[in-house]
C-alpha cells in the first residue's frame, strides 16, 4: 500500500426510516499523497461530508476498502480510534460546536499535543501559529468569536502532527471577509506541518486559491478531477460548468448567477 | 421590568462563569428571596436543634393535648411532649435525609442514564427497561412496597426513596447525553483517541449538568414529600424520633387538637415551597430560553 490515503471503491449507504437505502456516497475512488492540498466541491447534500466522516471513521463503509497510511480504515466504535488512524484529523464546520465549552482552550490544545508522535509544538507556538495571543490559552471558547475559534479547532488539529488534515467545510459558517483567510491560513498550517490537506468546501473560488487538485463530486460520484487551473479553466462535465457559472461575480453589474429557475 | 440586561441576548449564560457570579436576574426575584430566607430559617432551626430545644423531645413532661400558650408555644401531643421542641428536632431528620435521598438518586441516575445514553444498544435497553418498570408504578405506592417488605425504619425509607426517584434522573440524563455525543467536539476528542469512558466523563457530562441539578433541585421539595408521606403511613421513621410526616399523622389521630398536625403540616408546606421557588429561579438563570417567558416578554 502506498503512502497516504487511499479510498478505492467507497460505498457508504445510510438506511432511513421506512427501509428505503440512502447511498450518500457511491464507488468513490481517491487518492491523497503526502503534502497535496486537495479540493473537494460539490452542492449541498453530495456527499462531501459524509465522505470525510467515512474517511475518519465515523461511517461504516458498506463496500470498498479505505485505507491511510497503509492502514485499513475501521469504523470507530466504543474502542479507541488505532493509533496509526490518530494522524488524520478534521476540522468541522461548525465553530461554536467543536470546542468543548468547559474546557480552557490551553487544555484542549494540549489533547492534541498528547497523541503527537515527535516533540509537538507548545501551546503557545500553536497560537502563534494561528495568529491568536498566548493569553487565549486561559480563555473559555465563548470568549471568542466563531472566526477565532475556528482558528483555535485548526491549531488543535495541527496539535495532532497530522499527516492529512481534513476540512469539513471548515469556513461555511464565516463570513465572508474571513473565509478566504482561514483556508489559506488552514493550507500554511497543514503544509508546514507536513501534512495533505482535504479541504472541502462548496466555495469554488476559495477552492481554487488554495486547492492543488480539485475533485468534484455530484450525487455521491465524483464526476470530475484534476489540476485545479485545468478544471476551472476547461471543466470537461456539463456538471462542472454549471457549477462554475453558479459562482457570484463582483463585476459591479449586478448580474446573479445563472443557474437560477 | 425596566432594567435592561447587561448582556447581550446571544451570549449563553450556561457556559458564562462571570454571570453566575454576577447573580443572575432570575436570583434577584421576590420568591427566589423568599425560598431563600425560608430554607435559611429552618436550616438554622435544625442547627439549633441539634443543641438546643425548649423542652426535650421525647420528654413526656407535660399535661396532655394543651393548645398553644406562653409556656408550650405550638401545645403539647397525645403524650405530653411539646411539640414545638419536635419540630426543631424533627428539622434535622426532614430537611437532611431527603436532601441526601436527592444527592444519591441524581448520582446514581446520572451515572446509570448516562451509561445508557453513550454506550447504547443491550446496556441502554436494560437500564431503560428497568426504569420502565419503576416508573410504571404510582411513586408513593412502590415506596411503600419496599419499605414494607424491608421494615419500616428511617435507613429502609432511605433505600425506597431512593429506588424510586432514581429513574427520572437516568431518563433526562440518556437524553442530554443522545444529544451531546454527536457534538463536534465530543466527536473530535474521540478522533483524538481518547476512549469512550473519557470521552463521556470529560466531554459530555460537564456539559449537561445544568439540567440535571436543576431537576434535583426542584425534586427536593418531592422527596422532602415523598418522605413524610411514609412516615405518615408508619413506613418511615419509628415512633419515638420526631419528624414532620409522623407528627402530622399523630395529629390526625387526635383531631380536636389541631396544633399539632398543623405546625408540623406547616413546616413541611414552607420548606416543599421554599425548594420550589429555589428550583424555578435556578431553572431560570441556567437555562436561557425558559427565562424570556416567566419574565412575561414571551414572544
Amino acid at each position: 500500500m502506498s503512502d497516504g490515503l487511499a479510498l478505492d471503491n467507497v460505498s457508504v449507504t445510510y438506511r432511513q426510516p421506512g427501509g428505503r437505502r440512502l447511498r450518500a456516497v457511491h464507488d468513490v475512488s481517491l487518492a491523497i499523497e503526502p503534502g497535496e492540498v486537495v479540493g473537494l466541491v460539490g452542492e449541498s447534500g453530495c456527499g462531501k461530508s459524509t465522505l470525510a466522516r467515512a474517511i475518519c471513521g465515523l461511517e461504516s463503509l458498506s463496500s470498498g476498502t479505505a485505507s491511510f497510511e497503509g492502514h485499513p480504515i475501521t469504523r470507530l466504535g466504543l474502542r479507541r480510534r488505532p493509533t496509526p488512524l490518530l494522524r488524520a484529523q478534521m476540522v468541522f464546520q461548525n465553530p461554536y460546536a467543536s470546542l468543548n465549552p468547559r474546557r480552557r482552550i490551553g487544555a484542549q490544545l494540549e489533547d492534541g499535543r498528547r497523541i503527537h508522535p515527535g516533540r509537538a509544538p507548545s501551546v503557545v507556538e500553536l497560537l502563534d501559529q494561528v495568529g491568536l495571543e498566548s493569553s487565549a490559552a486561559q480563555r473559555f471558547p465563548h470568549e471568542f468569536s466563531g472566526g477565532q475559534r475556528q482558528r483555535i479547532a485548526i491549531a488543535r488539529a495541527v496539535a495532532t502532527g497530522p499527516d492529512l488534515l481534513i476540512g469539513d467545510e471548515p469556513i461555511a459558517s464565516l463570513d465572508a471577509s474571513l473565509q478566504a483567510r482561514i483556508a489559506t491560513l488552514m493550507r500554511s498550517v497543514a503544509l508546514d506541518a507536513g501534512a495533505s490537506l482535504l479541504f472541502i468546501s462548496h466555495d469554488l473560488s476559495v477552492v481554487r486559491l488554495i486547492a492543488d487538485r480539485m475533485v468534484v463530486m455530484r450525487a455521491g460520484e465524483i464526476v470530475e478531477a484534476g489540476p485545479t487551473e485545468q478544471v476551472w479553466s476547461g471543466p470537461q462535465q456539463a456538471y462542472t460548468k454549471r457549477l462554475l457559472a453558479a459562482i457570484p461575480k463582483a463585476d459591479g453589474r449586478g448580474e446573479l448567477p445563472q443557474l437560477l429557475p | 421590568m425596566t432594567i435592561t440586561d447587561p448582556t447581550p441576548t446571544e451570549t449563553a449564560p450556561i457556559t458564562d462563569r462571570r454571570r453566575l457570579v454576577r447573580w443572575p436576574q432570575a436570583w434577584r426575584r421576590p420568591l427566589t428571596i423568599i425560598g431563600g430566607v425560608i430554607i435559611a430559617f429552618w436550616v438554622i432551626v435544625a442547627i439549633v436543634g441539634i443543641f438546643w430545644t425548649p423542652y426535650p423531645p421525647l420528654g413526656q413532661i407535660a399535661p396532655r393535648l394543651s393548645a398553644p400558650s406562653g409556656e408550650h408555644l405550638l401545645g403539647t401531643d397525645s403524650v405530653g411532649r411539646d411539640v414545638l421542641s419536635r419540630i426543631m428536632a424533627g428539622a434535622h431528620v426532614s430537611l437532611p435525609v431527603p436532601i441526601l435521598v436527592v444527592a444519591l438518586s441524581m448520582i446514581l441516575g446520572t451515572a446509570l442514564g448516562a451509561i445508557a445514553g453513550y454506550f447504547g444498544r443491550v446496556v441502554d435497553e436494560v437500564i431503560m427497561r428497568l426504569t420502565d418498570l419503576v416508573l410504571a408504578f404510582p411513586t408513593i405506592i412502590l415506596a411503600m412496597v419496599v419499605t414494607a417488605a424491608l421494615g419500616p425504619g428511617l435507613q429502609n425509607a432511605v433505600i425506597a426513596l431512593l429506588a424510586v426517584s432514581w429513574p427520572s434522573y437516568a431518563r433526562v440524563t440518556r437524553s442530554l447525553v443522545l444529544g451531546a455525543r454527536g457534538s463536534e467536539y465530543v466527536v473530535s476528542g474521540r478522533l483524538m483517541g481518547v476512549s469512550a469512558w473519557r470521552s463521556l466523563t470529560r466531554d459530555v457530562l460537564p456539559n449537561i449538568l445544568a439540567p440535571i441539578v436543576v431537576l434535583a433541585t426542584m425534586d427536593i421539595g418531592n422527596a422532602i414529600l415523598l418522605l413524610s408521606g411514609l412516615s405518615f403511613l408508619g413506613l418511615g421513621t419509628v415512633p419515638p424520633t420526631p419528624e414532620w410526616g409522623a407528627m402530622v399523622s399523630e395529629g390526625v389521630e387526635q383531631f380536636s387538637s389541631w396544633w399539632i398536625a398543623t405546625f408540623a403540616g406547616l413546616a413541611i408546606f414552607s420548606v416543599v415551597l421554599a425548594f420550589n421557588f429555589l428550583g424555578d429561579s435556578l431553572r431560570d438563570a441556567l437555562d436561557p430560553r425558559a427565562q424570556k417567558s416567566v419574565e412575561g416578554r414571551a414572544v
